[in-house]
């Protein structure tokens, strides 16, 4: 599945965007998710079935004023 | 009162553009500071280490939503925010214009109300449009923080008398000037002007020392703070001799001798 993940192109073998954090080697308890503009909370993440396509952001705490 | 917190030290202090994490951290110690805005990024080199700083400082952190452009984004924003920093306050902004960085007061009000119903301590980074603020209020923001000169511009206080009639409009409702501040007797101004805090970034990270700045800053911010309480006395258009008259010399030559 292709899918974009903080703007990057990628080819995913994740089916859910908790599998999408650990595969893409992110700190899971260190980040904030959104799938497609929207947020989706921590608990939300095992549940949440990607689909071909879906935008995602995966952030975390920066400088700024 | 911010949210129901009593800040001892009312500059509030950005994080961005320091030309080390170490000078970063030091300059929030030199501050005095209480209070660090952050955002929310792409993950990128050093993420690790930051997180690590905000957590060190002992300070409370105030979240932003900076570089939104839509109230959508800003919610988003908001909510992923809250979840990372464990924290109800946002500091909302929603950009209408990318030369002067100028808030969209529509969307800033339409994000605010959203934000407010969803349990969100909300600082609006809004305009000294005195209606904005009325609006803001309605939607259930509890502080307002008008700007004093567009972001990073270094311009002090461009509207003066727009920012006191805000004080005088709002009495109950804790103010904070942010950004535009390029120089501590601009926010001691703030202060005297009767504004409860002074949020700011780019006048302490770009300074040639930003250590030595942050304390100017925040010894400049306790200054007003305690000028305002003090009470300024009030401006004349002519001089007012403040040496009395009663009992001076007569010097002039005597007549007749």
């Amino acid at each position: 599945m292709q899918v974009d993940v903080n703007g990057q192109g990628v080819t995913v073998q994740a089916v859910t965007l908790a599998d999408l954090l650990t595969e893409q080697g992110f700190e899971a308890a260190a980040v904030a998710t959104a799938v497609n503009g929207q947020f989706v909370p921590r608990p939300s993440r095992a549940n949440h079935t990607l689909s071909d396509g879906d935008r995602i952001e995966v952030l975390s705490p920066m400088q700024g004023g | 009162m911010f949210y129901g917190v009593e800040l001892e030290s009312r500059l509030m202090l950005g994080t961005a553009q320091y030309p080390s994490p170490a000078v970063l951290q030091q300059a929030i110690q030199a501050s005095g500071t209480e209070v660090i805005t952050v955002s929310l990024r792409r993950e990128g080199q050093g993420g690790a280490g930051f997180r690590d700083l905000i957590a060190a400082s002992g300070c409370r952190i105030l979240p932003n939503t900076a570089g939104c452009h839509t109230a959508a984004e800003a919610v988003t924003t908001a909510q992923m925010a809250r979840e990372v920093f464990q924290t109800n306050w946002i500091k909302l902004e929603v950009i209408g214009h990318a030369d002067t960085l100028q808030p969209d007061p529509f969307a800033l009000v339409e994000a605010a109300r959203v934000l407010c119903a969803d349990g969100f301590e909300v600082f609006p980074y809004t305009t000294e449009d005195l209606i904005l603020g009325e609006k803001l209020v309605e939607a259930g923001c509890q502080v307002l923080m008008p700007w004093g000169a567009p972001i990073g511009s270094g311009q002090g206080l461009r509207n003066i008398d727009g920012l006191r009639a805000m004080r005088a409009h709002f009495p109950d409702i804790p103010l904070v000037v942010d950004a535009g501040i390029g120089a501590p007797s601009q926010a001691a101004q703030a202060m005297e002007l009767g504004y409860d805090a002074v949020l700011l970034n780019t006048a302490v990270a770009k300074a040639l020392d930003p250590v030595a700045m942050a304390a100017a800053f925040g010894q400049a911010v306790r200054a007003g703070q305690m000028a305002a309480q003090a009470g300024l006395m009030p401006r004349r258009d002519m001089a007012a001799a403040s040496t009395p008259i009663f009992g001076m010399a007569d010097f002039s030559a005597s007549e007749g001798m």
